[in-house]
Protein backbone atom coordinates (compact mmCIF):
# COMPACT_ATOMS: atom_id res chain seq x y z
CA UNK A 1 0.00 0.00 0.00
CA UNK A 2 1.11 3.55 -0.62
CA UNK A 3 0.06 7.09 -0.27
CA UNK A 4 -2.35 8.36 0.75
CA UNK A 5 -2.54 6.47 3.49
CA UNK A 6 -4.34 7.67 6.12
CA UNK A 7 -2.47 8.39 9.24
CA UNK A 8 -1.94 5.80 11.83
CA UNK A 9 -3.75 7.29 14.99
CA UNK A 10 0.40 6.51 16.63
CA UNK A 11 1.62 8.60 13.99
CA UNK A 12 2.93 12.39 14.70
CA UNK A 13 2.28 13.67 11.38
CA UNK A 14 4.54 17.23 11.18
CA UNK A 15 5.79 16.36 7.47
CA UNK A 16 3.50 14.15 6.38
CA UNK A 17 0.41 16.29 7.27
CA UNK A 18 -0.34 17.11 3.40
CA UNK A 19 1.04 14.00 1.58
CA UNK A 20 -1.76 13.24 -0.67
CA UNK A 21 -2.98 16.52 -1.06
CA UNK A 22 -2.90 17.19 -4.21
CA UNK A 23 -3.28 21.12 -3.82
CA UNK A 24 -0.79 21.00 -1.13
CA UNK A 25 1.92 20.92 -4.31
CA UNK A 26 1.17 24.81 -5.21
CA UNK A 27 1.90 27.74 -4.61
CA UNK A 28 -1.22 29.09 -3.75
CA UNK A 29 -2.47 25.71 -2.07
CA UNK A 30 0.35 25.56 0.34
CA UNK A 31 0.25 29.82 1.11
CA UNK A 32 -3.52 28.99 2.32
CA UNK A 33 -1.99 26.06 4.40
CA UNK A 34 0.39 28.73 5.81
CA UNK A 35 3.22 27.82 3.99
CA UNK A 36 5.94 30.67 3.58
CA UNK A 37 5.17 32.59 6.49
CA UNK A 38 7.94 31.38 8.31
CA UNK A 39 10.59 32.37 5.40
CA UNK A 40 9.55 35.57 5.56
CA UNK A 41 9.97 35.67 9.03
CA UNK A 42 13.75 34.41 8.98
CA UNK A 43 14.07 36.57 6.20
CA UNK A 44 13.99 39.33 8.84
CA UNK A 45 15.89 37.62 11.53
CA UNK A 46 19.66 37.60 11.88
CA UNK A 47 21.27 34.45 10.10
CA UNK A 48 22.83 34.06 13.75
CA UNK A 49 19.56 33.86 15.21
CA UNK A 50 18.06 31.13 13.21
CA UNK A 51 21.05 29.24 13.44
CA UNK A 52 20.81 29.21 17.02
CA UNK A 53 17.67 28.21 16.90
CA UNK A 54 18.14 25.38 14.68
CA UNK A 55 21.08 24.24 17.22
CA UNK A 56 18.35 24.31 20.39
CA UNK A 57 16.25 22.81 18.73
CA UNK A 58 18.31 19.01 18.69
CA UNK A 59 17.59 18.76 14.72
CA UNK A 60 19.97 15.95 13.65
CA UNK A 61 20.29 15.18 9.83
CA UNK A 62 18.02 12.74 8.56
CA UNK A 63 20.55 11.68 5.33
CA UNK A 64 22.61 9.13 7.35
CA UNK A 65 24.94 10.52 9.69
CA UNK A 66 22.35 12.61 12.04
CA UNK A 67 24.97 15.36 12.24
CA UNK A 68 23.82 18.15 14.68
CA UNK A 69 22.08 20.33 12.19
CA UNK A 70 22.21 23.90 13.71
CA UNK A 71 26.02 23.21 14.76
CA UNK A 72 26.63 22.26 10.71
CA UNK A 73 25.42 25.73 9.30
CA UNK A 74 27.55 27.18 12.05
CA UNK A 75 30.51 26.27 10.50
CA UNK A 76 29.94 28.44 7.67
CA UNK A 77 32.32 31.48 8.00
CA UNK A 78 30.29 34.79 9.58
CA UNK A 79 32.02 36.83 7.85
CA UNK A 80 31.41 36.13 4.13
CA UNK A 81 34.24 36.87 1.95
CA UNK A 82 33.28 34.21 -0.65
CA UNK A 83 30.18 33.14 -2.04
CA UNK A 84 28.19 30.64 0.06
CA UNK A 85 26.20 28.11 -1.59
CA UNK A 86 23.99 25.40 -0.18
CA UNK A 87 23.19 21.46 -1.66
CA UNK A 88 19.96 19.86 -0.77
CA UNK A 89 20.56 16.22 -1.18
CA UNK A 90 17.98 14.69 -3.15
CA UNK A 91 19.93 12.07 -4.21
CA UNK A 92 17.77 9.35 -2.42
CA UNK A 93 19.67 6.03 -3.59
CA UNK A 94 19.95 4.25 -0.47
CA UNK A 95 18.24 0.74 -0.65
CA UNK A 96 15.72 0.66 1.71
CA UNK A 97 14.63 4.91 1.67
CA UNK A 98 12.15 6.04 -0.11
CA UNK A 99 11.09 9.46 2.08
CA UNK A 100 12.43 12.56 0.62
CA UNK A 101 10.80 11.13 -2.66
CA UNK A 102 7.21 11.38 -0.72
CA UNK A 103 8.19 14.90 0.84
CA UNK A 104 9.35 16.47 -2.97
CA UNK A 105 6.12 14.60 -4.28
CA UNK A 106 3.53 15.75 -2.02
CA UNK A 107 5.14 19.08 -0.27
CA UNK A 108 7.44 20.65 -2.72
CA UNK A 109 7.17 24.09 -0.98
CA UNK A 110 7.93 22.40 2.30
CA UNK A 111 11.52 21.72 1.00
CA UNK A 112 12.15 25.20 -0.90
CA UNK A 113 10.94 26.95 2.39
CA UNK A 114 13.49 25.42 4.24
CA UNK A 115 16.08 25.67 2.12
CA UNK A 116 15.82 29.21 1.60
CA UNK A 117 15.05 29.45 5.26
CA UNK A 118 19.35 27.37 5.27
CA UNK A 119 20.43 29.41 2.83
CA UNK A 120 20.03 32.25 4.52
CA UNK A 121 21.17 31.15 7.80
CA UNK A 122 24.25 30.57 6.56
CA UNK A 123 24.53 33.43 4.12
CA UNK A 124 24.39 31.76 0.31
CA UNK A 125 22.91 33.47 -2.08
CA UNK A 126 22.54 29.86 -4.59
CA UNK A 127 21.03 26.68 -3.12
CA UNK A 128 21.54 23.90 -5.63
CA UNK A 129 18.71 20.90 -5.19
CA UNK A 130 20.49 18.03 -6.82
CA UNK A 131 17.68 15.41 -7.69
CA UNK A 132 18.59 11.74 -8.63
CA UNK A 133 17.90 10.93 -12.22
CA UNK A 134 15.20 8.68 -11.87
CA UNK A 135 13.20 10.54 -9.80
CA UNK A 136 11.29 11.48 -13.03
CA UNK A 137 8.03 12.47 -11.33
CA UNK A 138 9.72 14.08 -8.06
CA UNK A 139 11.50 15.86 -10.50
CA UNK A 140 8.69 17.17 -12.60
CA UNK A 141 6.61 18.63 -9.35
CA UNK A 142 9.95 20.08 -8.16
CA UNK A 143 10.20 22.20 -10.82
CA UNK A 144 6.51 23.86 -11.04
CA UNK A 145 6.98 24.83 -7.48
CA UNK A 146 10.43 26.21 -7.87
CA UNK A 147 8.26 28.37 -11.38
CA UNK A 148 5.80 29.09 -8.75
CA UNK A 149 7.28 30.47 -5.96
CA UNK A 150 9.74 32.11 -8.21
CA UNK A 151 7.24 33.67 -9.65
CA UNK A 152 5.38 35.12 -6.48
CA UNK A 153 9.25 36.23 -5.21
CA UNK A 154 9.36 34.56 -2.19
CA UNK A 155 13.02 33.75 -1.82
CA UNK A 156 14.19 37.75 -1.54
CA UNK A 157 17.64 37.67 -3.08
CA UNK A 158 17.97 33.77 -3.06
CA UNK A 159 18.10 32.00 -6.01
CA UNK A 160 17.25 28.40 -6.18
CA UNK A 161 18.41 25.61 -8.88
CA UNK A 162 17.49 22.25 -9.63
CA UNK A 163 20.46 20.08 -11.01
CA UNK A 164 19.59 16.20 -11.81
CA UNK A 165 21.91 13.13 -11.67
CA UNK A 166 22.28 10.90 -13.93
CA UNK A 167 22.33 7.46 -12.20
CA UNK A 168 25.09 7.14 -9.20
CA UNK A 169 24.53 5.95 -5.65
CA UNK A 170 27.14 7.51 -4.83
CA UNK A 171 26.56 10.89 -5.92
CA UNK A 172 24.38 10.96 -2.72
CA UNK A 173 27.98 11.40 -0.83
CA UNK A 174 28.45 15.01 -0.21
CA UNK A 175 31.75 16.09 -2.27
CA UNK A 176 30.58 13.39 -4.50
CA UNK A 177 27.22 15.42 -5.30
CA UNK A 178 29.47 18.53 -5.31
CA UNK A 179 31.86 17.42 -8.16
CA UNK A 180 28.57 16.05 -9.87
CA UNK A 181 26.94 19.59 -9.60
CA UNK A 182 30.68 20.81 -10.94
CA UNK A 183 29.80 18.76 -14.48
CA UNK A 184 32.77 15.96 -13.39
CA UNK A 185 32.59 12.17 -12.55
CA UNK A 186 30.69 11.98 -9.18
CA UNK A 187 34.14 10.89 -6.89
CA UNK A 188 33.86 11.64 -3.29
CA UNK A 189 36.70 14.16 -2.15
CA UNK A 190 39.34 13.39 0.42
CA UNK A 191 38.83 15.52 3.33
CA UNK A 192 39.63 17.70 4.49
CA UNK A 193 39.43 20.45 3.34
CA UNK A 194 35.48 20.35 4.76
CA UNK A 195 32.19 21.91 2.41
CA UNK A 196 32.18 24.54 4.68
CA UNK A 197 35.52 25.78 4.00
CA UNK A 198 35.93 24.61 0.55
CA UNK A 199 32.54 22.38 -1.50
CA UNK A 200 31.00 23.32 -4.55
CA UNK A 201 33.22 25.60 -6.77
CA UNK A 202 35.98 25.18 -4.06
CA UNK A 203 33.60 28.28 -1.86
CA UNK A 204 32.40 27.58 1.87
CA UNK A 205 28.90 25.34 1.16
CA UNK A 206 26.63 23.54 3.37
CA UNK A 207 24.48 20.47 2.51
CA UNK A 208 21.82 19.01 3.94
CA UNK A 209 19.39 16.46 3.26
CA UNK A 210 15.69 16.95 2.08
CA UNK A 211 13.72 15.73 5.40
CA UNK A 212 16.12 17.91 7.19
CA UNK A 213 15.15 21.02 5.63
CA UNK A 214 11.69 20.43 5.23
CA UNK A 215 11.83 20.25 9.16
CA UNK A 216 13.03 23.55 9.28
CA UNK A 217 9.64 26.04 8.85
CA UNK A 218 7.54 23.94 11.31
CA UNK A 219 10.90 24.20 14.05
CA UNK A 220 10.68 28.37 13.54
CA UNK A 221 6.69 27.99 13.36
CA UNK A 222 6.28 25.81 16.91
CA UNK A 223 9.86 26.48 18.65
CA UNK A 224 12.90 24.84 19.33
CA UNK A 225 11.34 23.84 22.56
CA UNK A 226 8.20 22.22 21.15
CA UNK A 227 10.35 20.32 18.87
CA UNK A 228 12.87 19.28 21.60
CA UNK A 229 9.63 17.64 23.49
CA UNK A 230 8.91 15.18 20.46
CA UNK A 231 11.31 13.39 22.26
CA UNK A 232 10.06 9.43 23.57
CA UNK A 233 13.78 8.07 24.92
CA UNK A 234 17.05 9.79 24.54
CA UNK A 235 16.92 13.28 24.68
CA UNK A 236 20.16 13.29 21.97
CA UNK A 237 17.42 12.57 19.54
CA UNK A 238 14.80 14.82 19.09
CA UNK A 239 11.96 15.75 16.30
CA UNK A 240 9.76 13.24 14.34
CA UNK A 241 11.29 10.77 11.47
CA UNK A 242 9.63 9.18 8.46
CA UNK A 243 10.34 6.13 8.78
CA UNK A 244 10.66 4.33 5.48
CA UNK A 245 9.21 0.71 5.67
CA UNK A 246 9.43 -2.07 2.95
CA UNK A 247 10.25 -5.83 2.63
CA UNK A 248 8.15 -8.47 4.10
CA UNK A 249 5.31 -6.28 5.74
CA UNK A 250 2.03 -6.06 5.26
CA UNK A 251 1.80 -2.06 4.35
CA UNK A 252 5.18 -0.83 3.39
CA UNK A 253 4.91 2.79 2.89
CA UNK A 254 6.08 6.04 4.91
CA UNK A 255 5.00 6.22 9.04
CA UNK A 256 5.90 9.28 10.46
CA UNK A 257 7.03 8.66 14.36
CA UNK A 258 8.32 11.01 17.40
CA UNK A 259 11.93 9.90 18.20
CA UNK A 260 12.13 6.95 20.21
CA UNK A 261 9.16 5.21 18.62
CA UNK A 262 9.48 1.20 19.26
CA UNK A 263 10.61 -0.31 16.34
CA UNK A 264 8.12 -3.56 17.14
CA UNK A 265 4.88 -0.90 17.32
CA UNK A 266 6.04 0.18 14.16
CA UNK A 267 6.16 -2.92 12.59
CA UNK A 268 3.62 -5.10 13.71
CA UNK A 269 1.14 -2.38 14.95
CA UNK A 270 1.26 0.72 11.93
CA UNK A 271 2.49 -1.42 9.04
CA UNK A 272 -0.04 -4.67 9.86
CA UNK A 273 3.20 -6.93 10.53
CA UNK A 274 4.06 -9.93 8.58
CA UNK A 275 2.12 -11.72 6.03
CA UNK A 276 -0.17 -14.11 7.66
CA UNK A 277 2.07 -17.63 8.09
CA UNK A 278 5.09 -15.76 8.47
CA UNK A 279 7.49 -14.49 11.44
CA UNK A 280 10.05 -11.48 11.76
CA UNK A 281 13.33 -12.84 10.85
CA UNK A 282 15.54 -10.09 10.48
CA UNK A 283 15.32 -6.04 9.92
CA UNK A 284 18.01 -3.82 8.87
CA UNK A 285 16.64 -0.91 10.98
CA UNK A 286 18.71 2.74 8.89
CA UNK A 287 19.26 1.42 4.90
CA UNK A 288 20.77 -0.95 3.17
CA UNK A 289 24.47 0.80 5.12
CA UNK A 290 23.94 -0.17 8.31
CA UNK A 291 24.08 -3.40 10.26
CA UNK A 292 21.68 -6.29 10.28
CA UNK A 293 19.42 -6.66 13.52
CA UNK A 294 18.12 -9.95 14.06
CA UNK A 295 14.50 -10.94 15.45
CA UNK A 296 14.78 -10.30 19.63
CA UNK A 297 16.95 -7.08 18.29
CA UNK A 298 14.74 -6.14 16.33
CA UNK A 299 11.86 -6.16 18.71
CA UNK A 300 13.13 -4.67 21.38
CA UNK A 301 15.06 -1.90 19.45
CA UNK A 302 13.59 1.86 19.97
CA UNK A 303 13.98 4.11 16.92
CA UNK A 304 16.61 7.00 17.59
CA UNK A 305 20.19 7.33 17.23
CA UNK A 306 21.13 6.20 20.44
CA UNK A 307 18.73 3.47 20.78
CA UNK A 308 19.50 1.80 17.34
CA UNK A 309 23.03 1.79 18.29
CA UNK A 310 22.48 0.55 21.24
CA UNK A 311 21.55 -2.99 19.40
CA UNK A 312 24.15 -3.14 17.46
CA UNK A 313 23.29 -1.02 14.47
CA UNK A 314 22.26 2.40 13.18
CA UNK A 315 19.35 4.68 12.53
CA UNK A 316 20.95 6.18 9.04
CA UNK A 317 18.34 6.86 6.65
CA UNK A 318 15.40 5.65 8.56
CA UNK A 319 14.87 3.13 5.80
CA UNK A 320 13.75 -0.07 7.44
CA UNK A 321 14.13 -3.10 5.49
CA UNK A 322 11.96 -6.12 6.78
CA UNK A 323 13.19 -10.36 6.91
CA UNK A 324 10.79 -12.41 6.98
CA UNK A 325 11.37 -16.71 7.84
CA UNK A 326 11.33 -16.92 4.22
CA UNK A 327 14.56 -15.32 3.77
CA UNK A 328 17.58 -16.57 2.48
CA UNK A 329 19.97 -14.17 4.49
CA UNK A 330 23.11 -15.86 2.22
CA UNK A 331 21.29 -14.54 -1.01
CA UNK A 332 20.25 -11.19 0.71
CA UNK A 333 23.83 -9.92 1.91
CA UNK A 334 25.19 -10.92 -1.50
CA UNK A 335 22.36 -8.75 -3.14
CA UNK A 336 23.33 -6.19 -1.01
CA UNK A 337 27.00 -6.77 -1.51
CA UNK A 338 26.51 -6.20 -5.33
CA UNK A 339 24.79 -3.17 -4.94
CA UNK A 340 28.06 -1.79 -2.98
CA UNK A 341 29.85 -3.19 -6.05
CA UNK A 342 27.84 -2.32 -8.77
CA UNK A 343 28.02 1.56 -7.18
CA UNK A 344 31.71 1.65 -5.88
CA UNK A 345 33.55 4.62 -7.52
CA UNK A 346 36.72 2.75 -7.73
CA UNK A 347 38.99 5.20 -6.38
CA UNK A 348 40.28 3.09 -3.55
CA UNK A 349 41.76 -0.30 -4.00
CA UNK A 350 40.64 -1.49 -0.61
CA UNK A 351 37.02 -0.88 -1.81
CA UNK A 352 37.21 -1.24 -5.82
CA UNK A 353 38.43 -4.80 -5.14
CA UNK A 354 36.64 -5.64 -1.62
CA UNK A 355 33.17 -4.71 -3.13
CA UNK A 356 34.12 -7.08 -5.63
CA UNK A 357 35.41 -9.89 -4.25
CA UNK A 358 32.62 -9.72 -1.19
CA UNK A 359 30.18 -10.63 -3.52
CA UNK A 360 32.20 -13.18 -5.82
CA UNK A 361 32.90 -15.18 -2.66
CA UNK A 362 29.16 -15.28 -1.27
CA UNK A 363 28.26 -16.26 -5.17
CA UNK A 364 30.18 -19.18 -4.83
CA UNK A 365 29.15 -19.96 -1.66
CA UNK A 366 25.14 -19.95 -2.94
CA UNK A 367 26.77 -21.71 -5.66
CA UNK A 368 27.34 -24.68 -3.03
CA UNK A 369 31.44 -24.34 -3.87
CA UNK A 370 32.24 -22.28 -0.50
CA UNK A 371 34.80 -23.57 1.46
CA UNK A 372 34.80 -23.45 5.51
CA UNK A 373 37.74 -20.65 5.27
CA UNK A 374 35.55 -18.17 3.02
CA UNK A 375 33.64 -17.16 6.30
CA UNK A 376 37.25 -15.77 7.53
CA UNK A 377 37.92 -14.27 4.34
CA UNK A 378 34.45 -12.62 4.10
CA UNK A 379 35.56 -11.19 7.76
CA UNK A 380 39.05 -10.22 7.15
CA UNK A 381 38.08 -8.45 3.62
CA UNK A 382 35.53 -6.66 5.84
CA UNK A 383 37.58 -5.35 8.29
CA UNK A 384 40.50 -4.28 5.42
CA UNK A 385 37.11 -2.40 3.90
CA UNK A 386 36.36 -0.47 6.98
CA UNK A 387 37.95 2.58 8.36
CA UNK A 388 40.34 2.88 5.46
CA UNK A 389 38.91 4.63 2.33
CA UNK A 390 37.86 8.06 1.27
CA UNK A 391 34.23 7.50 2.17
CA UNK A 392 32.20 5.31 3.27
CA UNK A 393 31.03 3.31 0.57
CA UNK A 394 33.52 1.01 1.41
CA UNK A 395 32.07 0.30 4.82
CA UNK A 396 28.76 0.08 4.07
CA UNK A 397 29.31 -3.08 2.06
CA UNK A 398 31.05 -4.38 5.08
CA UNK A 399 27.80 -3.57 7.38
CA UNK A 400 25.37 -6.44 6.04
CA UNK A 401 28.32 -8.62 5.57
CA UNK A 402 29.94 -8.81 9.18
CA UNK A 403 26.73 -8.62 11.03
CA UNK A 404 25.05 -11.03 8.65
CA UNK A 405 27.51 -13.64 9.32
CA UNK A 406 27.81 -13.31 13.33
CA UNK A 407 24.08 -13.26 13.35
CA UNK A 408 22.77 -16.14 10.51
CA UNK A 409 26.24 -17.66 10.35
CA UNK A 410 24.08 -21.14 10.39
CA UNK A 411 22.99 -19.94 7.17
CA UNK A 412 25.88 -19.58 5.32
CA UNK A 413 27.34 -23.64 7.36
CA UNK A 414 24.77 -24.97 5.74
CA UNK A 415 25.81 -23.93 2.07
CA UNK A 416 29.15 -24.44 2.73
CA UNK A 417 28.56 -28.26 4.35
CA UNK A 418 26.02 -28.69 1.43
CA UNK A 419 22.94 -29.05 3.43
CA UNK A 420 21.61 -26.41 1.18
CA UNK A 421 20.80 -26.38 -2.49
CA UNK A 422 22.52 -24.24 -4.33
CA UNK A 423 20.55 -21.87 -5.83
CA UNK A 424 23.10 -20.01 -7.98
CA UNK A 425 25.59 -21.32 -10.86
CA UNK A 426 29.34 -20.85 -10.87
CA UNK B 1 14.61 -13.57 -42.26
CA UNK B 2 13.81 -10.04 -41.59
CA UNK B 3 13.78 -10.51 -37.87
CA UNK B 4 17.52 -11.61 -37.93
CA UNK B 5 18.34 -7.91 -38.56
CA UNK B 6 19.64 -5.27 -36.60
CA UNK B 7 16.87 -3.47 -35.25
CA UNK B 8 15.32 -0.01 -36.57
CA UNK B 9 17.82 2.03 -35.73
CA UNK B 10 21.15 0.81 -36.35
CA UNK B 11 23.86 2.46 -34.36
CA UNK B 12 27.12 3.97 -35.98
CA UNK B 13 24.75 4.40 -39.45
CA UNK B 14 22.07 6.89 -37.98
CA UNK B 15 23.21 10.65 -39.29
CA UNK B 16 24.82 12.54 -36.84
CA UNK B 17 22.73 15.62 -35.95
CA UNK B 18 23.91 18.44 -34.11
CA UNK B 19 21.76 19.61 -30.64
CA UNK B 20 23.04 22.81 -29.78
CA UNK B 21 21.32 24.97 -32.25
CA UNK B 22 18.69 27.43 -32.38
CA UNK B 23 16.38 26.88 -29.09
CA UNK B 24 18.89 24.34 -27.95
CA UNK B 25 21.59 26.36 -27.66
CA UNK B 26 19.23 29.09 -26.45
CA UNK B 27 18.48 27.37 -23.81
CA UNK B 28 21.96 25.70 -22.76
CA UNK B 29 22.66 29.36 -22.47
CA UNK B 30 20.53 29.92 -19.68
CA UNK B 31 21.71 26.50 -18.18
CA UNK B 32 25.07 28.54 -18.40
CA UNK B 33 23.77 31.32 -16.35
CA UNK B 34 22.58 29.39 -13.11
CA UNK B 35 26.33 28.12 -12.59
CA UNK B 36 29.58 29.96 -11.92
CA UNK B 37 31.57 27.53 -14.58
CA UNK B 38 30.58 26.11 -17.88
CA UNK B 39 31.55 23.24 -17.11
CA UNK B 40 28.77 22.91 -14.27
CA UNK B 41 26.18 22.75 -17.54
CA UNK B 42 27.65 19.58 -18.45
CA UNK B 43 25.14 17.22 -17.01
CA UNK B 44 22.25 19.12 -18.25
CA UNK B 45 23.53 19.27 -21.40
CA UNK B 46 23.85 15.18 -21.87
CA UNK B 47 20.11 15.42 -20.72
CA UNK B 48 19.59 17.74 -23.43
CA UNK B 49 21.36 15.32 -26.03
CA UNK B 50 19.64 12.15 -24.80
CA UNK B 51 16.34 13.70 -24.65
CA UNK B 52 17.03 15.11 -28.52
CA UNK B 53 18.81 11.75 -29.98
CA UNK B 54 17.32 9.20 -27.59
CA UNK B 55 21.44 8.46 -26.40
CA UNK B 56 24.61 10.05 -26.98
CA UNK B 57 27.45 9.38 -29.13
CA UNK B 58 30.89 10.46 -29.56
CA UNK B 59 30.05 13.34 -31.71
CA UNK B 60 27.87 14.65 -29.73
CA UNK B 61 29.93 14.08 -26.70
CA UNK B 62 32.77 16.31 -29.16
CA UNK B 63 29.93 18.55 -29.72
CA UNK B 64 29.40 19.13 -25.96
CA UNK B 65 32.88 19.75 -25.29
CA UNK B 66 33.12 22.09 -28.11
CA UNK B 67 30.27 24.39 -26.71
CA UNK B 68 30.99 23.80 -22.85
CA UNK B 69 34.96 24.14 -23.62
CA UNK B 70 35.57 21.07 -22.71
CA UNK B 71 37.69 18.23 -24.63
CA UNK B 72 35.81 15.01 -25.83
CA UNK B 73 38.10 12.92 -23.85
CA UNK B 74 37.02 14.45 -20.49
CA UNK B 75 33.12 14.61 -21.98
CA UNK B 76 33.40 11.10 -22.38
CA UNK B 77 35.16 10.10 -19.44
CA UNK B 78 32.03 12.51 -17.72
CA UNK B 79 29.36 10.28 -19.74
CA UNK B 80 30.80 6.53 -18.65
CA UNK B 81 30.65 7.46 -15.23
CA UNK B 82 26.50 7.76 -14.50
CA UNK B 83 24.69 4.64 -15.90
CA UNK B 84 21.93 6.92 -16.91
CA UNK B 85 23.62 7.79 -19.83
CA UNK B 86 23.20 5.81 -23.15
CA UNK B 87 26.21 5.24 -25.35
CA UNK B 88 24.76 3.73 -27.80
CA UNK B 89 20.96 3.65 -29.06
CA UNK B 90 18.61 1.47 -27.33
CA UNK B 91 14.64 0.54 -27.96
CA UNK B 92 12.10 3.19 -28.25
CA UNK B 93 11.09 2.36 -24.53
CA UNK B 94 13.68 2.48 -21.91
CA UNK B 95 13.21 0.09 -19.09
CA UNK B 96 14.37 0.06 -15.53
CA UNK B 97 13.42 -2.31 -13.00
CA UNK B 98 14.80 -2.37 -9.67
CA UNK B 99 15.98 -5.91 -8.53
CA UNK B 100 17.52 -4.81 -5.37
CA UNK B 101 17.08 -6.60 -2.14
CA UNK B 102 13.95 -4.64 -0.56
CA UNK B 103 12.72 -5.53 -4.26
CA UNK B 104 14.11 -8.83 -4.96
CA UNK B 105 12.40 -10.41 -1.46
CA UNK B 106 8.94 -8.45 -3.08
CA UNK B 107 9.34 -10.20 -6.09
CA UNK B 108 11.04 -8.38 -8.78
CA UNK B 109 13.16 -10.91 -10.43
CA UNK B 110 9.70 -12.52 -11.58
CA UNK B 111 8.63 -8.90 -13.04
CA UNK B 112 12.08 -8.79 -14.64
CA UNK B 113 11.20 -12.22 -17.14
CA UNK B 114 7.54 -11.37 -17.49
CA UNK B 115 8.72 -7.91 -19.03
CA UNK B 116 11.79 -9.83 -21.20
CA UNK B 117 8.92 -11.99 -22.12
CA UNK B 118 6.28 -10.13 -22.58
CA UNK B 119 8.49 -7.12 -25.14
CA UNK B 120 10.08 -9.42 -26.57
CA UNK B 121 13.50 -8.25 -25.41
CA UNK B 122 14.87 -11.66 -24.15
CA UNK B 123 17.62 -10.69 -22.54
CA UNK B 124 18.73 -7.79 -20.51
CA UNK B 125 19.81 -4.78 -22.13
CA UNK B 126 19.05 -6.57 -25.37
CA UNK B 127 16.71 -4.65 -27.88
CA UNK B 128 13.64 -6.24 -29.03
CA UNK B 129 13.76 -7.48 -32.88
CA UNK B 130 10.98 -4.92 -33.30
CA UNK B 131 13.47 -1.93 -31.89
CA UNK B 132 10.62 -1.19 -29.26
CA UNK B 133 11.95 -2.29 -26.45
CA UNK B 134 15.38 -2.75 -24.49
CA UNK B 135 15.10 -3.80 -20.22
CA UNK B 136 17.38 -3.42 -18.00
CA UNK B 137 17.83 -4.31 -14.04
CA UNK B 138 19.06 -1.20 -11.78
CA UNK B 139 19.60 -0.82 -8.32
CA UNK B 140 17.35 0.53 -5.97
CA UNK B 141 14.73 3.14 -7.24
CA UNK B 142 13.94 4.73 -4.16
CA UNK B 143 10.52 3.33 -4.37
CA UNK B 144 11.16 0.04 -2.09
CA UNK B 145 8.06 0.87 -0.29
CA UNK B 146 5.54 -0.06 -3.99
CA UNK B 147 8.08 -3.17 -4.91
CA UNK B 148 8.58 -3.28 -7.71
CA UNK B 149 8.81 -0.02 -9.26
CA UNK B 150 9.32 -0.03 -13.11
CA UNK B 151 10.71 3.21 -15.42
CA UNK B 152 9.38 3.09 -18.55
CA UNK B 153 10.51 5.57 -20.26
CA UNK B 154 10.48 9.06 -17.91
CA UNK B 155 7.09 7.23 -16.60
CA UNK B 156 7.38 5.77 -12.81
CA UNK B 157 5.16 3.14 -12.12
CA UNK B 158 5.06 1.31 -8.71
CA UNK B 159 4.16 -2.09 -7.56
CA UNK B 160 4.40 -3.65 -11.02
CA UNK B 161 3.69 -7.56 -10.51
CA UNK B 162 4.24 -10.16 -13.13
CA UNK B 163 0.55 -10.27 -14.09
CA UNK B 164 0.26 -6.51 -14.52
CA UNK B 165 3.26 -6.81 -17.10
CA UNK B 166 1.48 -7.69 -20.19
CA UNK B 167 -1.30 -4.82 -19.93
CA UNK B 168 1.80 -2.19 -19.18
CA UNK B 169 3.54 -3.81 -22.22
CA UNK B 170 0.04 -3.10 -24.24
CA UNK B 171 0.21 0.09 -23.23
CA UNK B 172 3.33 1.25 -24.75
CA UNK B 173 2.77 -0.36 -28.09
C1 LIG C 1 27.81 6.45 -0.19
C2 LIG C 1 26.97 7.50 0.46
C3 LIG C 1 25.72 7.78 -0.05
C4 LIG C 1 24.91 8.76 0.52
N1 LIG C 1 23.68 9.00 -0.01
C5 LIG C 1 22.91 9.99 0.53
C6 LIG C 1 21.64 10.30 -0.03
O1 LIG C 1 21.21 9.69 -1.02
N2 LIG C 1 20.91 11.29 0.53
C7 LIG C 1 21.38 12.00 1.62
O2 LIG C 1 20.69 12.90 2.08
N3 LIG C 1 22.56 11.70 2.18
C8 LIG C 1 23.34 10.73 1.65
N4 LIG C 1 24.58 10.48 2.22
C9 LIG C 1 25.01 11.32 3.36
C10 LIG C 1 25.62 12.62 2.86
O3 LIG C 1 26.99 12.41 2.61
C11 LIG C 1 25.51 13.75 3.89
O4 LIG C 1 25.95 13.28 5.11
C12 LIG C 1 24.11 14.28 4.08
O5 LIG C 1 23.52 14.63 2.87
C13 LIG C 1 24.14 15.48 4.98
O6 LIG C 1 22.86 16.01 5.23
P1 LIG C 1 22.21 15.96 6.67
O7 LIG C 1 23.22 16.47 7.65
O8 LIG C 1 21.03 16.86 6.56
O9 LIG C 1 21.84 14.55 6.94
C14 LIG C 1 25.38 9.48 1.65
C15 LIG C 1 26.64 9.19 2.16
C16 LIG C 1 27.43 8.21 1.58
C17 LIG C 1 28.78 7.94 2.16
S1 LIG D 1 35.23 4.12 -0.62
FE1 LIG D 1 34.56 3.34 -2.58
S2 LIG D 1 32.96 4.73 -3.27
FE2 LIG D 1 34.07 5.78 -1.60
S3 LIG D 1 35.65 6.97 -2.63
FE3 LIG D 1 36.59 5.00 -2.16
S4 LIG D 1 36.23 3.73 -4.01
FE4 LIG D 1 34.87 5.50 -4.13
S1 LIG E 1 15.18 -1.57 -3.48
FE1 LIG E 1 13.86 -1.42 -5.15
S2 LIG E 1 13.31 0.66 -5.12
FE2 LIG E 1 14.66 0.51 -3.45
Amino acid sequence: MGYPHKPHSRETVVLSKYFGEADARSYKGWVKRGGYEMLRHALSMEPAKVIDIVKESGLRGRGGAGFPTGLKWSFMPKEKKKPHYLCVNADESEPGTFKDREIMRWTPHALLEGAAIAAHAIQAEVAYIYIRGEFTEPWSVMEKALSEADAAGVFGTIKIHLHRGAGAYICGEETALMNSIEGKRGNPRIKPPFPAAAGVFGMPTTINNVETLAAVPHILKNGAAWYKGLSLASPKSTGTKLFSVCGHVQRPGNYEVTMGFPLKDLLYDLCGGMRPGHTLKACIPGGSSVPILNRDETESCLLDYEGVVEKGSMLGSGGVIVFDDSTDMVYQIMRLARFYAHESCAQCTQCREGTAWTTKILERILAGQGKTADLDLLLDLSDNMTGKTICVLSDSCAAPVVSGIKRFKQEFDDYIAGRRKPVMVA
Amino acid sequence: MSGDAYPAAPSGIEEYQPVFTGAALEQLQEVFTRYPTKQAALLPALWMVQRARGWISDRNMAEAAEVLGLTPAYVKGVVTFYTMYHQHPVGRHFVQVCTTSPCNVCGAEAVVQALLEATGAKELGATSPDGKWTVTEVECLGACGFATPVLVDDDFLESVTPEKVPELVKRYT
